[in-house]
């Protein structure tokens, strides 16, 4: 899933200071899941505004709404009738929400209110991590299924590097070396072949290096 | 002869060479460089020039090499893959072998985080293993990884280090024969303290014929005291210090343990003279230039020979 985390409600309070009336929009995708941005995140997120504002003698009114997924047009289409009602949105939708917001809604400023972190995992419960950045060029069968790319620091592809020691990664002492990770996979898949092996320069032209990316599937249009 | 360089041809006539490493400094200023390259200078077959090592900014290590040169000392470029994508790669190795530059050492580079600079994005783009294999086809073939012909081609003596006390260790010495795949003529060796540690896996490189195929320079650093060698034991990713090694430097007078580090030092280079498969020695006398000529001169390694 698409994480995220909570701007400071500091942040949002000045992003808001010139309006009096918002739209407050969740969405019941990804950040439902990840509890950054769904319909219960709207409402606490809503009182603490409307609680703050009133105690700053400036009263804001806040529509709340959670749209079934903001990246997908026909559910932002329902918040058309009632979208210039108001001054301005503020989203707790991940970046392409907010942005695919923006982009239907021409002439209405959009607030983001979430900080949209990675493609993770919950690990555990209240805690996520990074396994996937969408390289757009999988290599995943020849890494006992662990990413170089998201998983090693440097994104190496003939890890790890000198600065793994005992399993860990110099960057973070909660970080596990991507590297070390490969090489037990691999050792108990007994592939370690695959690790002795130089691999081509990757090409980062499938990843954000080409610009924005499309999928276009013929098939389906 | 691959690039002519004085470091490969002292190594092809069989010598054991020696090189030593002069870190640029943090400023503009040409002379820090010169002062330094005074006291590498006779000592040493080729010099390392670090290129912003512990990703704090100094002066490029391009141009630390030319001011080296001009004081009659062969350079050695060290070249991190951390801030500079394949086009710059390639540009940069054009222009330092234009500049004279014959000798490369290709490596990843520390994280940024570790620097004054930790919000930087880092590069990436290849790593130093591709960086060994860039070069090689570049010198080698004549032509950009693309594919296109190059007018003229880089002459580099290709370098990589190896770090046989890095985690895991059972990898150590495959990864040791991927970049003698890649293409390197030569590696220089972290810090070597364990030499029990070290003695294994030079075994297991023998094993594999690697010292036949790679120059395998033994990298030493005198310690200046017992602290630093509990520092760097404590610090620094990889370092292998056993605690008798330390014991030994703290069992001596505060005053008397620098001198005792360079004893230390000293055996040390004559141990790895006499190892099968060790073609040189490398000295990281990190900002302790000063004393190279005592250590170097003190394991009978002066003067430099001279091969034409």
């Amino acid at each position: 899933m698409i994480t995220g985390t909570p701007k400071p409600i500091e942040e949002i309070l000045q992003m808001l200071e010139p309006y009096d009336n918002i739209v407050l929009a969740g969405c019941f995708g990804c950040v439902t899941v990840c509890r950054v941005g769904g319909e219960k995140e709207v409402e606490v997120l809503a009182s603490t505004l409307r609680l703050a504002r009133e105690a700053s003698g400036k009263k804001i009114t806040i529509k709340e709404v959670c749209l079934e997924r903001q990246c997908d047009p026909e559910y932002i289409e329902t918040m058309r009738p009632y979208v210039e009602d108001y001054q301005a949105v503020l989203s707790i939708a991940c970046g392409a929400g907010i942005q695919f917001l923006a982009e239907k809604f021409t002439t209405t400023p959009l607030l983001p209110g979430i900080n949209t972190g990675f493609l993770g995992v919950t690990e555990r419960q209240g805690e996520w991590a990074e396994r996937c950045q969408g390289c757009g060029d999988c290599v995943l069968h020849l890494t006992g299924g662990i990413c170089p790319v998201t998983r090693c620091a440097k994104s190496l592809f003939h890890g790890p590097c000198g600065g793994s020691a005992k399993g860990i990664c110099e960057v973070d002492k909660s970080v596990p070396c991507g590297w070390q990770l490969i090489i037990d996979r691999l050792k108990a898949l007994n592939q370690m072949d695959n690790y002795c092996k130089l691999k081509p320069y990757k090409g980062w032209n499938s990843s954000r290096d080409g610009g924005p990316r499309r999928i276009v599937r013929e098939d389906m249009i | 002869m691959k690039s002519g360089s004085n470091l490969e041809k002292v190594l092809a006539a069989g010598h054991f060479s020696v090189t030593a490493e002069c870190g640029p400094p943090r400023g503009a200023d040409p002379d820090v460089v010169r002062k330094k390259a005074a006291l590498v200078k006779g000592n040493v077959d080729a010099c390392n020039v670090t290129d912003n090592q512990t990703s704090v900014v100094r002066m490029s290590s391009t141009a630390g090499c030319v001011l080296i040169k001009e004081v009659g000392i062969e350079p050695l470029l060290q070249m991190v893959v951390r801030d500079r994508n394949r086009i710059a790669l390639q540009s940069d190795l054009l222009g330092a072998s234009a500049l004279g530059i014959r000798n490369l050492l290709c490596l990843s580079g520390d994280h940024q985080k570790f620097g004054d600079d930790p919000q930087a994005k880092n590069v990436f783009d290849i790593d130093s293993m591709q960086l060994i294999h860039m070069v090689k086809t570049m010198r080698d073939e004549g032509i950009f990884p693309s594919g296109k012909k190059l007018e003229g081609a880089p002459q580099f003596f290709i370098g990589c280090a190896v770090n046989p006390f890095a985690d895991p260790f059972e990898i150590r010495v495959p990864r040791l024969k991927l970049k003698v795949m890649a293409g390197a003529d030569f590696v220089q060796t972290q810090c070597i303290y364990n030499m029990d540690k070290f003695k294994t896996y030079m075994d297991l490189a023998k094993k594999e014929g690697l010292h036949e195929k790679v120059k395998i320079l033994a990298g030493v650093t005198p310690l200046k005291s017992a602290g630093m060698a509990k520092f760097m034991k404590k610090m620094v990713a990889g370092m292998d210090i056993p605690d008798a090694v330390i014991k030994r430097i703290a069992d001596e007078p505060k005053e008397k343990q620098a001198q005792k580090g360079i004893e230390m030092c000293i055996e040390q280079i004559q141990e790895l003279k006499e190892m099968e498969g060790i073609a040189g020695i490398h000295v990281m006398a990190i900002e302790w230039e000063e004393k190279l000529n005592e250590i170097i001169g003190g394991a009978g390694l002066l003067p430099r020979p001279i091969v034409e």
